[in-house]
C-alpha cells in the first residue's frame, strides 16, 4: 500500500509502462476536432429524424394524422406507434409480474405516459425540415391524471399507467440478513427516521444520444453508427423485438461524448431508426436535442427511504437497520427493475453492521424512464447509509469521525464477507479517512467555525463515503427474476501481429473518455517488450470485429478489470506464440531461453540473435511455406476474460455480486449565509483507492469528474416536475450543471490497495462521485445543526433547513 | 424558405454556398461544409461546444445565423494546429489531462485561445471567467484551468 497526496508527475520511462502517465493516444485527434462522434457520420441520401413528442404526462391517444406532414416537399416519410406495434414485439421485460406485463414499444402505442415520449417519427432531407414537418403531425389526446409522486402511486384512487400490469407496482422484494430482533434487543437506542429522499437527476453527457442507421436489404442487416454505450444489452433488447438475429444488428462507434450510464437505454429510439431505414430505403440520422434528452432519456432513480429504524449502542456501535425503499422508476422499465438489486452490492456500506432488512418497492410514475446513472442504484443506497451514520452521530452527540472509525470494516478484516455474501476485496477505510481529514484541514475547523460565526455565517464540515463496486456478476439479476438466464460477466480483446509487425488491439468496449486505447497499450507494451507507441489500439467498437461478447460495453466500473484482463490474456497468448515461432526460426532454441524485448524475440544470452516482430508477422501471414505442419501459430489471439463468480443463492438473496470494491472518502467544508440559504463549498478533498493504478492521471481525472457531478447534483441539478407532470428543467438554462466558476478548491489523495482477485491488482473505478453528495449533506447538517433529509439542497432548501427545519428523527430507548 | 448566398473564410479557406435564412452557423459549418470539429451540446446557447472565433470575436455559433456570418473570417478548432504540430494550448490540454471524452474540447480550446490572445497572462480567476460559458461534464474543469495556466505567459 502506498499513501501520498496526488501530484502530477511527468512520465519517466521505467521498467514498466503500467503506472506511468503516458500521453493519451486519444488526445491527438480529440484536441484537433478530428474525433468521429455519431453526428459527424454522414451518408449519401441520408434523412433526418425528428420525433413528435407527447405534451402530456398521461393521456390516451385518440387519433394521429401524418397526412399533412408527409405531403410537405422534402419529407421522406413517417413512422407511427401503430406501425411499430405491427412490425415489432414489445421489448423483453426483466421484471417478474406485475412489471413483466408492461408493453413497451419504440413509439407510444395507444397511450402516452410521460411528457416527451416519442409518438411519431418524421424523416426529411434536412434537420430543419424534419422539425417543420413534425409540427404538421396532428395528434389528438384525451388527458388523464398524472402521477408524479411515487408515494401515492399505489393509492387505489390513482389511475394505472400500464393497464396490462393492473397496478403501478412494478417490482417488490424483501431483503433480510442477520437477526433483526436480536439486534434491536441488544441496542441501547433506536434512531427512527421517518423519511429521507434521494432526488432525480442524471449526468447529462454533453453529447446527446444519436445514431446513423443504414439497412442492407440484400443481407437483411442494419448497421448502427451509434453512441449507445452497452451494445450487448441493446442487441439483446432489440433483436427479439425486431424479430431478427443479433448478427443483423451491427453496432459501430468511434468516439462517444460522455455516457455515465445514460447512454445504455437508447434501444427504443434505435428500433425506430432501424424501421425507418428499412421502410424508406435510405440511411437515417437521429440526433437528440438537449431538450429531448432531458425530457426522455435515462433519469437517475429517485428513491425514498421510509420508516427507517437503526439499532445502536450508546457508544455508537451500529448493530443494524430496517428501512423501506420506495423507488420511482418513471414510466417504463428500460433497465429496471435491476436497480432493485444493484444497491445490494454495497448493502452495509463501509460498516460492520450485520443485521439489515430492506423492503424494496418500485413503482411507475408519469415521468421519464429511469436507467443507469453513474453510481447506479448504489449511490442512492450509500447516500442513505451515510445519512444514517451522521444522523445517528448527531442524535447521540457523538463525533461522526469516531462513529465511522468504530464501525468501519477494518483493513485486517479484508477480504470481508458482507451479511449478504458480497466480498470486499481489499482496502483501508480508516487510513483513507485520515488522509481526507488531513487534506481538508480537520484540526482547523473549530477555529474556522468561530471565525465564520463572527461574520454571521454558518460553517460546517462533512464526510461522505462510497464504495464503487465494479465488475458485475449478472447472476444478481436472478434475485429480481429467478427465470433470467444471466450470470457472471465477460469481456473480450484480440491482439495480433500483422504483416509488417504492426501490433493491433481490438477491444469490446465503448469508451467515452476513459482512455482505453492508452491503458490497453500500456498493458500490451509491458508484455511484448515494446513501446506504447508501437501498439495500435483500434478506436471504438464494431460488432463486426471478433472482440465482443454478451456483456461487452463500457459501464459499471469494470474496464481496469474485465477489459484490461482480456487484453492481458490475449497479449500473453500472442507472446507465447511469438516465442514458439522464434524457437523454430532461431534454430530450435527452447522457448524458455527466449525473451521479448525491443520489438523482437531474441535469445536471452545472445541478444544479437533476434527476430524482429516484423519478420514474425511476415513469416506467418505471407511467407509461411516450409513451416512445420504442427506449428499452431496464428499471431492473432482472442481472449475472453471471465471473472470468478458463482450463481447467487436466489432464495437467501446471498452471493458475491461484484468482484472489486474501489473506495472513496470525500470531505467538504461549506459556508452558509443563514439569511438567504446561499452557500459555498469552500474546501473539498477527495481520497480514492482503486487498487493498482495503470495510469494515475486518468484515475485522478475520473475522481475529479465524478466529484464535479456530485457537487452539481447536491447543489443545483434536479429533474423537477410540476403537478401535471411537466418537466421544469428541460435544458441547461433551468438545469444548472457546474460551470468553471462553481468549482471549489480541490485536494486529491489516494492509497493503493491491490485487489487480490484481479489479474492486474486493479479495481474498476470512476463512479465513486456520490461521496460528494453525502459529504455536502453532512456538512450542511453540521453547519445548521438540523438533519438534512434530501440529497438535493439548493439554496431555497438550505434556507428552510436553517429557518424551518423538518422534524424527521426520533430517538427511543430500545 | 428563402436562400441566400453566403461567403465565409474558415481557417484560411473560402467557402461559398446558398444557405437557408434560418440555418444556424454551427449547422452550416458542420452539415454543409463538413467541418465537424465544432460540436453541439445544447439548444440554448449554454454549453459552448460550438464556440468559434468570428472576425476576431469569440462566439457561440449556435447563437448566430449562417447568413449573419456572410463575409466573415472564422477560426475553428481545425485551424489551431500547424499541420501536424499541435499548438501549445492543445499540447497542454493533453499533458494536463484536461480532456476525457473530448466533446467539449474544441469549444473549450477556442475560448481559451480567445482569452490568451486578449490577455496572455490571465490570473486563475480570469481563466475561470473566460471559460464559464463552456460546459464540461467529464473533468470538473480543474485540469482545464491548469492546462491554460501552463501556457499563460
Amino acid at each position: 500500500m502506498t499513501i501520498a497526496p496526488e501530484k502530477h508527475e511527468v512520465a519517466v520511462p521505467t521498467k514498466t509502462w503500467q503506472g506511468q502517465n503516458v500521453p493519451r493516444k486519444e488526445d491527438k485527434r480529440l484536441t484537433q476536432g478530428q474525433g468521429v462522434f455519431v453526428d459527424d457520420v454522414k451518408r449519401h441520401g441520408m434523412g433526418y429524424i425528428h420525433f413528435v413528442r407527447s405534451p402530456y404526462a398521461h393521456a390516451h391517444i385518440t387519433s394521429i394524422d401524418v397526412g399533412a406532414a408527409e405531403k410537405l416537399k422534402g419529407v421522406y416519410g413517417t413512422l407511427t406507434g401503430e406501425e411499430v406495434a405491427s412490425l415489432t414485439d414489445p421489448f423483453f421485460q426483466l421484471s417478474t409480474p406485475p412489471g413483466a406485463h408492461i408493453k413497451d414499444y419504440a413509439l407510444a402505442v395507444g397511450k402516452v405516459r410521460y411528457v416527451g415520449e416519442p409518438v411519431v417519427a418524421v424523416v426529411a432531407e434536412t434537420r430543419e425540415l424534419a422539425r417543420d414537418a413534425s409540427e404538421l403531425v396532428e395528434v389528438e389526446y384525451e388527458p388523464l391524471e398524472a402521477i408524479v409522486d411515487a408515494r401515492v402511486a399505489l393509492d387505489d384512487a390513482k389511475p394505472v399507467l400500464h393497464e396490462d400490469s393492473g397496478s403501478n407496482l412494478m417490482w417488490e422484494g424483501v431483503y433480510e440478513w442477520g437477526d433483526l430482533d436480536a439486534a434491536f434487543a441488544e441496542a441501547d437506542k433506536v434512531v427512527k427516521i421517518s423519511e429521507l429522499h434521494f432526488h432525480r437527476f442524471n449526468s447529462t453527457p454533453l453529447e446527446c444520444d444519436g445514431a446513423v442507421v443504414e439497412y442492407n436489404r440484400g443481407v437483411g442487416q442494419w448497421t448502427l453508427y451509434t453512441n449507445n454505450q452497452f451494445p450487448g444489452f441493446a442487441q439483446i433488447m432489440m433483436g427479439p423485438a425486431m424479430r431478427c438475429g443479433l448478427d443483423k444488428l451491427r453496432f459501430v462507434t468511434q468516439d462517444i461524448g460522455g455516457g455515465f450510464g445514460n447512454k445504455i437505454t437508447s434501444h427504443p429510439q434505435l428500433v425506430a431508426c432501424c424501421l425507418l431505414a428499412r421502410k424508406l430505403n435510405r440511411p437515417v440520422n437521429w440526433t437528440e436535442w438537449r431538450t429531448d434528452f432531458h425530457l426522455s432519456m435515462s433519469h437517475g432513480n429517485e428513491r425514498w427511504f421510509l420508516d427507517t429504524e437503526v439499532a445502536v449502542k450508546n457508544d455508537g456501535t451500529l448493530l443494524g437497520f430496517r428501512t423501506k425503499a420506495l423507488d420511482d422508476a418513471g414510466a417504463y422499465l428500460r433497465y429496471e427493475p435491476l436497480g432493485g438489486v444493484i444497491w445490494a452490492q454495497v448493502t452495509p456500506g463501509m460498516y460492520k453492521w450485520r443485521h439489515i432488512r430492506l423492503d424494496f418497492t418500485q413503482v411507475a410514475t408519469n415521468k421519464a424512464p429511469c436507467s443507469p446513472n453513474r453510481g447506479y442504484s448504489r449511490m442512492q443506497h450509500l447516500w442513505f447509509t451515510e445519512r444514517v451514520i451522521d444522523i445517528v452521530a448527531k442524535e447521540l452527540e457523538l463525533d461522526p469521525v469516531e462513529v465511522r472509525k468504530k464501525n468501519y470494516v477494518k483493513h485486517e478484516d479484508m477480504p470481508y464477507e458482507t451479511p449478504n455474501g458480497c466480498v470486499y476485496d481489499s482496502g483501508d477505510y480508516a487510513k483513507m479517512l485520515d488522509v481526507a481529514l488531513d487534506l481538508i484541514g480537520w484540526n482547523d475547523v473549530a477555529k474556522r467555525k468561530a471565525e465564520a460565526g463572527e461574520r454571521g455565517k454558518l460553517l460546517g464540515v462533512g464526510i461522505g463515503s462510497t464504495l464503487d463496486s465494479g465488475t458485475n456478476n449478472f447472476g444478481q439479476s436472478r434475485m429480481i427474476n429467478p427465470e433470467l438466464q444471466f450470470s457472471g460477466n465477460n469481456e473480450v480483446a484480440t491482439v495480433k501481429l500483422d504483416i509488417f509487425g504492426e501490433i493491433v488491439v481490438t477491444l469490446g468496449t465503448t469508451p467515452q473518455g476513459q482512455g482505453h486505447e492508452t491503458t490497453a497499450a500500456q498493458v500490451v507494451a509491458d508484455i511484448l517488450g515494446c513501446s506504447v507507441d508501437d501498439v495500435h489500439v483500434r478506436a471504438g467498437h464494431d460488432s463486426y470485429w471478433n472482440s465482443h461478447a454478451g456483456f461487452s460495453g463500457t459501464y459499471a466500473s469494470q474496464f481496469a478489470v474485465t477489459g484490461l484482463s482480456a487484453v492481458k490474456g490475449a497479449t500473453e497468448m500472442l507472446a507465447e506464440q511469438i516465442k514458439r515461432l522464434g524457437s523454430v526460426i532461431l534454430g530450435g532454441v527452447p522457448e524458455e531461453a527466449l525473451e521479448l524485448a525491443e520489438g523482437t524475440v531474441r535469445i536471452k544470452d545472445n541478444p544479437e540473435a533476434a527476430l524482429p516482430f516484423m519478420a514474425c508477422g511476415a513469416i506467418i501471414n505471407a511467407n509461411n511455406a516450409g513451416l512445420p505442419e504442427d506449428l499452431d501459430v496464428t499471431l492473432n489471439c482472442r481472449y475472453v476474460y471471465r471473472p470468478p463468480f458463482e450463481v447467487p443463492d436466489v432464495e437467501r438473496k446471498f452471493g458475491n455480486l461484484t468482484l472489486t470494491y474501489a473506495a472513496q472518502i470525500h470531505a467538504a467544508i461549506v459556508e452558509i449565509d443563514p439569511e438567504t440559504g446561499y452557500y459555498e463549498i469552500v474546501d473539498y478533498a477527495a481520497v480514492d483507492d482503486c487498487g493498482v493504478r495503470i495510469h494515475p492521471q486518468i484515475v485522478e481525472g475520473q475522481v475529479m469528474g465524478a466529484t464535479a457531478q456530485a457537487l452539481g447534483a447536491v447543489v443545483h441539478e434536479a429533474f423537477e416536475y410540476d403537478e401535471e407532470g411537466q418537466l421544469l428543467t428541460p435544458n441547461f438554462y433551468d438545469y444548472h450543471v457546474p460551470h468553471a466558476l462553481d468549482m471549489p478548491p480541490l485536494e486529491t489523495g489516494y492509497i493503493e490497495s491491490a485487489s487480490p482477485f484481479t489479474p492486474l491488482g486493479t479495481k474498476g473505478m470512476g463512479e465513486g462521485g456520490g461521496a460528494g453528495i453525502h459529504a455536502v449533506c453532512a456538512a450542511l447538517q453540521d453547519a445548521t445543526g438540523h438533519v438534512v433529509y434530501d440529497s438535493w439542497n439548493p439554496y431555497k432548501r438550505v434556507w428552510e433547513l436553517v429557518n424551518k427545519p423538518r422534524d424527521v428523527v426520533e430517538v427511543t430507548a430500545a | 424558405m428563402s436562400s441566400h448566398p453566403v461567403t465565409v473564410t474558415i481557417n484560411g479557406v473560402e467557402y461559398e454556398r446558398e444557405v437557408e435564412a434560418r440555418k444556424l452557423l454551427i449547422h452550416f459549418v458542420r452539415d454543409d461544409l463538413d467541418l465537424t470539429g465544432s460540436h453541439i451540446g445544447c439548444d440554448t446557447g449554454n454549453c459552448g461546444a460550438c464556440s468559434m472565433i468570428v472576425d476576431g470575436t469569440l462566439v457561440k455559433s449556435c447563437m448566430m445565423l449562417a447568413v449573419q456570418a456572410d463575409g466573415a473570417t472564422i477560426e475553428t478548432v481545425e485551424g489551431l494546429a500547424d499541420g501536424d504540430q499541435l499548438s501549445p494550448l492543445q499540447r497542454s490540454f493533453s499533458e494536463h489531462h484536461a480532456l476525457q471524452c473530448g466533446y467539449c474540447t474544441p469549444g473549450m480550446l477556442m475560448s481559451a485561445t480567445a482569452l490568451l490572445r486578449e490577455n496572455p497572462s490571465p490570473s486563475e480567476d480570469e481563466i475561470r471567467k473566460a471559460l464559464q460559458g463552456n460546459i464540461c461534464r467529464c473533468t470538473g474543469y480543474w485540469n482545464i484551468f491548469e492546462a491554460v495556466k501552463a501556457v499563460a505567459k
